[in-house]
């Protein structure tokens, strides 16, 4: 009898520590949103989504953050296709190409790792010294190429890791019907990872959006929405801590409304991973 | 019904193969023969090399890493370890069926016509008439006509064997090798399975893995008996099942060691 009540008592122990962790995180990110939510939500105006920053407006005149909004869209959207566009082949190539026990695999993956792990400020100063390298100014492409290095490990390690998922038999079930290693790669293995890829594609992404080190010194910034790849362009990190840096309280109140604004972009873009993964686990084998 | 089978030509044949995974020897010095339009099983405890037979037979053992074989193994002559032979028509000849049903991630009718597309068919009209025939074939028609588009995950084991069978028939290929195909299948699916194997004999040159002896008197012509790496005997199924010539078959068979 005494053996089983301990058995509860751990069981009911270790039930209330994890509830009490979930409900600390959940908590967490509530608070978080309830004080942008708070601090910003009677700045947010129809007028802030769309329209640039006139005159004066860090200094609490008219205008938006148009520029911010479209800027970071378009500077994460670059930096994700380029950054996709190098991940893709990396990752087919480590899945499909490699031994098992190879030893590129296993130092493209470690070093991968590594990359994960640098601060963004440090791809910020690479990118840098890189954009100087090129003849490049401060620009929508250098701010992309900058933020495409941030997240190329990110996205990299994330499709690696779907595509490695493939079972060993699906791949040879390609290969006995004879195909060949580049077309079992593209119509089996992409196929069965491809909500996995789109989830890290998401989620770089949002990684992309929200990073304000890596631009600082190769994007710039601009009151304009940018007309070309080599003119400057506004991000919303910066937005913010451009506006939260003025002693006028209503410039602050709007910095909170332009984290509000990002916080939904962000939590958007994982609601929208989340769905269309859901979706397209569809073809998916188990 | 049938015609009377013309005699019996031998479609594979393997010559002093010797297969080592890394040191391990898999295959040691075997030289079999394997006729055409008839069901081979090979028969053996499990460890003994069947499926290392198996895959010498469409070089799938070339995606195994660190693999060495020794020897040549014929398809129609052609010695396909050659280095001037293109895998991917050796492997087209050949449907396989696996362990355990492999499908692809897409959706009935695309499993189907996956190899046909790859070796060039592009004419929809010709793909769905091929995959219908082949499903057919296979005995999963009736069952997936409504619903061709839907993931081939969606089918039980038993029905997704069957469309690995429709796949492999649809490369139409002149081999079928089947490495203990319905070891993951009930019994029902398992007859149908037999059954359809049985079906294609007078087309196919057939090659069944099987730990299962009951399942080799059911459907073999030919037995081939390994043990250890090693051919122990081979010949007719009546033959070997009746009057095995070596010791270590007669035990085999008797239940002896397994
Ligand atoms: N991928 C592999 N790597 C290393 N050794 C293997 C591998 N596959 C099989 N072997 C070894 O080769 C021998 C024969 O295996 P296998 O052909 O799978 O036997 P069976 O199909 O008769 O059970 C076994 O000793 C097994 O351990
Ligand atoms: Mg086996």
């Amino acid at each position: 009898m005494k053996r089983f009540d301990l058995r509860n008592a751990e069981e009911f122990f270790f039930k209330s520590l994890m509830l009490t962790t979930t409900v600390l995180v959940a908590c967490c990110a509530l608070f978080i949103v309830g004080v942008i939510t708070q601090k910003g939500l009677s700045s947010l105006s129809f007028e802030m989504l769309t329209q640039t920053p006139k005159g004066g407006f860090y200094l609490g005149k008219e205008g938006g953050i148009l520029n911010a909004i479209v800027g970071s869209l378009l500077l994460a959207g670059g930096a994700t296709a380029i950054a996709l566009s190098i991940s893709i082949p990396i990752a087919i190539y480590l899945n499909v190409y490699t031994k098992k026990n190879s030893w590129l695999a296993h130092l493209t993956r470690t070093s991968l790792d590594v990359m994960c792990g640098i601060p963004s400020i440090v791809y910020g100063a690479f990118g840098f010294t890189l954009m100087l390298t090129l003849g490049l100014r401060t620009s929508l492409l250098a701010g992309m190429i900058t933020v495409a290095c941030l997240i190329l490990p990110i996205l990299c390690r994330g499709i690696d890791e779907s595509l490695r998922m493939t079972p060993k038999e699906m791949i040879h079930a390609s290969y006995s019907l004879g195909a060949t290693r580049s077309e079992t790669a593209l119509k089996v293995v992409l196929r069965q990872g491809f909500p996995g890829l789109l989830s890290a594609v998401l989620m770089a992404f949002g990684r992309g959006i929200g990073d304000s080190a890596s631009v600082l010194f190769t994007a710039g910034f601009s009151d304009a929405v940018p007309t070309s790849l080599s003119q400057p362009v506004a991000t919303l990190p910066l937005a913010i801590f451009f506006q939260l840096g003025t002693p006028f309280p209503e410039v602050r109140s709007r910095a909170y409304a332009s984290a509000f604004v990002l916080t939904v972009m962000i939590l958007f873009i994982s609601l929208l991973a989340r769905l269309l993964v859901r979706k397209l686990h569809r073809h998916v084998i188990k | 019904m049938q015609p009377p089978k013309p005699e019996s030509r031998t479609h594979i044949q393997t010559k002093n193969l010797s297969v080592y995974y890394k040191n391990t020897l898999a295959l040691n010095n075997i030289s079999v023969e394997i006729p055409d339009r008839a069901i081979t099983a090979i028969i053996g405890p499990s460890g003994c090399g069947k499926s290392t037979l198996l895959r010498s037979f469409n070089r799938m053992i070339d995606t195994f890493d660190e693999t060495t074989v020794r020897g040549s193994v014929l398809v129609d002559g052609e010695d396909i370890f050659s280095s001037k032979v293109d895998v991917t028509r050796i492997r087209k000849k050949m449907g396989l069926l696996s362990q355990r049903p492999s499908p692809l991630p897409m959706s009935i009718f695309e499993n189907v016509a996956y190899g046909p597309k790859i070796h060039g068919m592009r004419n929809r009209q010709q793909l769905e008439v091929l995959v219908q025939k082949n499903l057919q074939i296979a005995g999963l028609w009736d069952e997936v006509k409504d619903r061709l588009n839907e993931s081939a995950a969606s089918l039980s084991i038993g029905q997704q064997q069957r469309l690995c069978l429709a796949r492999g028939l649809a490369v139409e290929p002149e081999i079928i090798l089947a490495d203990e195909p319905t070891s993951a299948l009930d019994p029902i699916s398992t007859r149908h399975i037999e059954g359809k194997l049985h079906e294609l004999k007078d087309r196919y040159t057939i090659v069944i893995v099987t730990h299962l002896l009951r399942q080799a008197r059911r459907l073999a012509d030919y037995v081939v008996f390994m043990y250890l790496g090693e051919l122990i005997e081979c010949g007719p199924a009546a033959q070997v099942f009746e009057h095995p010539k070596e010791q270590r078959t007669q035990d085999h068979i008797k239940g002896v060691i397994s």
